[in-house]
């Protein structure tokens, strides 16, 4: 074992170690401070001269007597079977009282790439009972789809809910829950584990803490532990993982407190200009794999700092993951629950996850039509403002009525109410009924007559009449 | 281990990511390096004093200071011959699905894979006989790669004129020697070409055809022309990867190079799973017959991004020198320029805007530059048309990559997440994009269309202009303060909007539509513009007209098969209701 007692400096989390054996770059570091407490770090660059180290539980306390010990190993996460049910802290370590965890195997948290060749594209459509989500922007089982919200807002809530609700139909597996949570205070961490034990979600998760009192260096490692015990679990076990990494803002900035720590050249605001990539290694490793059952689906929730979804953190993310949905603090105000704002959320991967078959045949183009119809009405608002209801048409006041319903029955909903995706459709069918029909260009004919209300109606009086006539 | 020439084996002095630094080592810059002991491809980016740069294209963990590295003395090439097509490679033309056999479905390290299958074998039917001169890039023969693709093997540009002193006819894998020149140089079915060195020819011409794509917002406003250059910046969600698989799908050239840069894995997963089961509506042959894809996603190592769209581009200039036409889509060059700031970083060279290094604009010409029109060495035309799309942060197109590419560039489809979050799709924004392209392309519309083309598609311009200054106004005062032409106008605009440049990408009918049917299709709008103002004449009221039965149908006869008797049924319709018989 190489043990060094060669710290020249210590700057923010890093330390720089001298005169060395040769260190493998990526290499685990234990650090035995004066007082016999223990710190791990990792190798963030390598040369003969100097060593820099990344402390992961931070440098309080480190001086130039600390032993530096390289391990010769990368970092890994013990895994096995019996992690599901336990709360590990962010670097991997049990903190329930509960025993310690007797690896199967351990594994390198750096995952590899899966190889493009071996992807299977997700086309199987998740139930979250949200009609927000599974109407307007409907998620697959293999999808990464972020939530993103600002401070405040209940973001942790809807996560909770589609957890507790997602499921995909005709299967009776339920999804098993990793939860990361990355410098989130105790409340948040609180109302999660709550949740968890109450609905005995427990036992079919693994909860990853990082508290906002956590060293935040750790951070780096929560979201990759918890990817790895998902790789662990959907490609050994064959379950199916839902994975939520909450607070991912709080991640980059643990990402540029190093940058900034080892003088790197600033991208926009301050973040490493290899954050795009540092983000992908994370979400990338979402998917299904053709030939494997098991799948992993992530739901990365990140709050947009002063609500500026052009921040870097929601754009890189945005560029990268398979869709988001925007939380609005406009909704939030007028008392909807989930204040989804439908206009800029978007699910990349719906296309192929909806429609006869999957979900029901009308869904697509009740897609087109409720979102033409919503951005119409949103439009007109702001003409009301400057003119006044009264200059408006006939039909521009359909339409603005027609907004403000979509948002009162349509989006908002209980935070215990779980939808089925009929009951979604149909409610959507209820609100394009009260526009004229010959404004539902986006519809086919025949869906109209379908499902639209007054078909229905006729429908059911049709065979109210059959009834009563036989 | 074969012994190697003194100096071209070091050993590693630091790692830093990517970035190793080695000493010892006697290299040029580019030189191709095997690094540590697992043999990790790199390429040398920096030389100062005794140290040599190297970016690696692998993960670099566990590597130490002291291992060793070795200089294969060439630099970074590509193979090229019969077997390209169908495949899919990663950015330094590694096959895929040879890295899944070798390391399963996560990908490995250090793992060598040829760009082509040594085994399998070729049907060559030479063109060239003995005694015949030889030139270099010039063609000795051909061999049926795909249904759709016949491969012309070239003579490497980089021989010497020659005669001829042997030819074999027959089945070959690609290492196997089908000609003989008397200067004792074996020709094979394939050669080697760096990717950094544009492959040469004789002349650039000029761009006079368009490059069809089946989808009418760019072909009737926005055209791109034959070994052009268009970028698509946009922010995330605007439909940036939708348009470059649309075009990739429908795009009337011979060959598609697709190069998924740094980004998802599933959008290449995508492109995998569909373009086999796709017809392409020119041949009626599967879609894959003819693309050759390069994936390297975001998770999969940044240097070997960097050198993608090398990849990506020498491929297609390859099929080009055969004579076809190739198209080029980069998805996303944003990302590939973040690779070269990431590298640019770690080498700590001075910065230029927003930390991109001072190269960039000249590294984006350069490549676009390799886009064109050209005589070949082997005396035929081919192009190579380059598409780029761009992911400007925040959706910003001030920023640095957006601003260098527009200055090369000469089609600009700019998109628009205004339009994105309305689901008007393509989201590309009429009155922001432009196209250079369309005085030289406007006499092949006239032969090749009609003539009537250029008159139909600047009135729609100016409807789609005048409808923008309009809805100033409208937005001022409510639209019941424009004068009822103004009105009417607003009408004609919209149906401009919602029936033509909304397209479909995902409808089987509307994901495609030839010339004609754009021309039919424009030239019906225009007509019911000439009918709505006629019964404005006559004295109908607004309301009168815009609500007129048979548009409903109109706006639908798009999606039918047979979309002529629709549309003229639905046509006839309109006139009937509008001026009676």
């Amino acid at each position: 074992m190489k043990e060094y007692k060669t710290i020249t400096q210590v700057a923010g989390p890093l330390v720089f170690v001298e005169k060395t054996e040769p260190v493998a770059y990526g290499e685990l570091v234990t650090l035995t401070l004066p007082d016999g407490s223990t710190r791990r770090g990792q190798v963030l660059d390598t040369s003969k001269d100097i060593v820099i180290v990344q402390v992961f539980e931070g440098t309080r306390g480190v001086d130039t007597t600390s032993t530096v010990r390289f391990t010769g190993d990368i970092v890994k996460l013990n895994c096995s079977k019996d992690m599901l049910g336990r709360i590990l802290s962010g670097s991997g370590d049990p903190i329930d009282g509960g025993p310690k965890i007797v690896p199967e195997e351990r594994r390198p948290i750096v995952g590899a790439a899966i190889n493009p060749y071996a992807r299977q594209y997700p086309r199987e459509f998740i139930q979250t009972g949200i009609s927000a989500i599974d109407g307007m922007n409907t998620l697959v089982r293999g999808q990464k789809l972020p939530i993103f919200s600002g401070s405040g807002l209940p973001h942790n809530d809807i996560a909770l809910q589609v957890a507790r609700q997602a499921k995909v139909l005709g299967e009776a597996e339920e999804f098993a829950v990793i939860f990361a949570a990355m410098g989130i205070t105790y409340e948040e961490a609180y109302q999660f584990m709550k949740e968890f034990e109450r609905t005995g979600a427990l036992e079919r998760a693994v909860v990853f803490l990082n508290l906002a009192n956590d060293p935040a260096i750790e951070r780096l490692l929560t979201p990759r532990m918890a990817l790895t015990a998902a790789e662990f679990l959907a490609y050994e076990y064959d379950l199916h993982i839902l994975v939520i990494l909450t607070d991912m803002t709080n991640y980059c900035e643990a990402l540029r407190e190093i940058s900034a720590a080892r003088e790197e050249v600033p991208g926009r605001r301050g973040y490493p200009g290899y954050m795009y990539t540092d983000l992908a290694t994370i979400y990338e490793r979402a998917g299904r794999i053709r030939g494997r059952k098991g799948t992993i689906t992530q739901m990365p929730i990140l709050t947009m700092p002063g609500d500026d979804i052009t921040h870097p953190i929601p754009d890189l993310t945005g560029y990268i993951t398979e869709g988001q949905i925007v939380l609005s603090r406009e909704l939030h105000a007028k008392g909807i629950y989930p204040p989804i704002n439908v206009l800029p959320s978007l699910s990349r991967l719906m296309k192929e996850g909806i429609g006869e078959g999957f979900t029901r045949d009308d869904h697509p183009q009740w897609n087109d039509q409720m979102y033409a119809a919503y951005a119409e009405g949103v439009d007109l608002r702001g003409l009301v403002a400057i003119v006044g209801e009264e200059a408006l048409s006939e039909r521009d006041r359909l339409f603005l009525k027609f907004a403000d319903e979509f948002e009162r029955r349509f989006v908002q909903q209980g935070r215990y109410e779980d939808r089925d995706i009929e009951q979604t459709l149909d409610l959507g069918w209820e609100l394009l009924a009260m526009l004229p029909e010959r404004e539902l260009t986006k519809v086919e004919r025949k869906f109209i007559e379908k499902y639209h209300p007054k078909y229905r109606k006729g429908q059911a009086k049709a065979e109210e009449a059959a009834e009563e006539a036989s | 281990m074969e012994v190697k020439e003194a100096g071209l084996v070091g050993e590693i002095y630091r790692i830093s990511g990517p970035l190793v630094v080695a000493e010892g080592l006697k290299a040029r810059m580019y030189d191709l390096c095997k690094v540590g002991e697992e043999g990790l491809m790199g390429e040398v980016v920096g030389l100062v004093g005794e140290k040599v740069l190297i970016q690696v294209y692998e993960d670099t963990s566990g590597v130490k200071p002291g291992d060793r590295v070795e200089n294969t003395g060439m630099p970074l090439s590509v193979e090229l011959g019969p077997g390209l097509i169908r495949n899919i490679y990663d950015g330094v033309q590694r096959p895929l699905p040879v890295l899944k056999d070798v390391s399963g479905d996560f990908i490995g390290r250090g793992i060598e894979a040829p760009g082509l299958d040594r085994k399998a074998k070729w049907e060559f039917k030479p063109i060239v006989k003995k005694g015949d001169k030889i030139t270099p890039g010039e063609i000795i023969g051909t061999v049926q790669e795909t249904e759709v693709v016949e491969q012309k093997i070239l003579a490497p540009p980089n021989i010497k004129e020659s005669t001829v002193a042997e030819v074999y006819e027959g089945s070959f894998t690609v290492e196997d020697t089908v000609v003989v020149l008397e200067d004792g140089t074996e020709l094979k079915l394939y050669h080697k070409w760096p990717v950094r060195i544009p492959r040469p020819y004789v002349e650039k011409l000029p761009p006079v055809v368009p490059l069809i794509t089946g989808q009418r917002i760019l072909d009737t406003f926005f055209p791109v022309a034959k070994g052009g250059t268009a970028a698509i910046p946009g922010p995330f969600g605007s439909g940036k990867t939708v348009t470059q698989h649309q075009l990739a799908k429908w795009s009337d050239a011979q060959i598609i190079v697709y190069i998924g840069c740094g980004e998802r894995g599933n959008e290449m997963t995508e492109v995998l799973e569909e373009f086999p089961e796709l017809e392409d509506p020119r041949t009626g042959k599967p879609l894959m017959e003819r693309t050759v894809l390069v994936a390297n996603t975001s998770n999969m190592p940044v240097a070997a991004r960097e050198a993608s769209v090398y990849t990506g581009i020498t491929i297609a200039e390859y099929f080009r020198d055969m004579g076809y036409d190739v198209a080029i889509q980069a998805d996303s060059t944003s990302r590939w320029a973040e690779a070269m700031r990431e590298i640019s970083g770690r080498l700590e060279e001075m910065p230029g805007e927003e930390g991109y290094p001072a190269y960039l604009a000249s590294r984006l010409a350069e490549f676009y530059e390799r886009a064109g029109r050209v005589k070949t060495l082997a005396g035929n035309v081919g192009s190579v048309t380059v598409v780029g799309a761009v992911s400007p942060p925040g959706g910003d197109f001030s920023e640095p990559v957006t601003q260098n590419t527009l200055r090369i560039v000469k089609v600009f489809w700019a998109l628009d997440a205004k339009l994105a979050a309305r689901r008007h799709f393509p989201a590309i924004n009429w009155l922001q994009s432009y196209s250079l392209y369309i005085d030289t392309l406007r006499d092949w519309f006239t032969e090749n269309v009609s003539e009537e083309w250029d008159e139909l598609r600047k009135w729609a311009m100016e409807v789609l202009q005048e409808e923008a200054n309009l809805q100033e106004i409208v937005q001022l005062v409510g639209s019941d303060a424009l004068p009822e032409s103004q009105r009417l106008l607003l009408e004609v605009a919209r149906i401009i909007r919602e029936v033509y440049l909304v397209q479909y990408a995902y409808h089987p009918v509307d994901t495609y539509c030839s010339v004609e049917k754009q021309y039919d299709m424009l030239k019906a709008i225009k007509q019911i513009n000439d009918w709505f103002f006629k019964a404005l004449e006559a004295g109908k009221t607004i309301d009168e007209i815009t609500g007129v039965e048979g548009m409903e149908e109109f706006a639908r006869s798009k999606l039918e098969e047979d979309y002529k008797t629709a549309m003229n049924a639905a046509l006839e319709k309109i006139r009937k209701n509008l001026l009676g018989e």
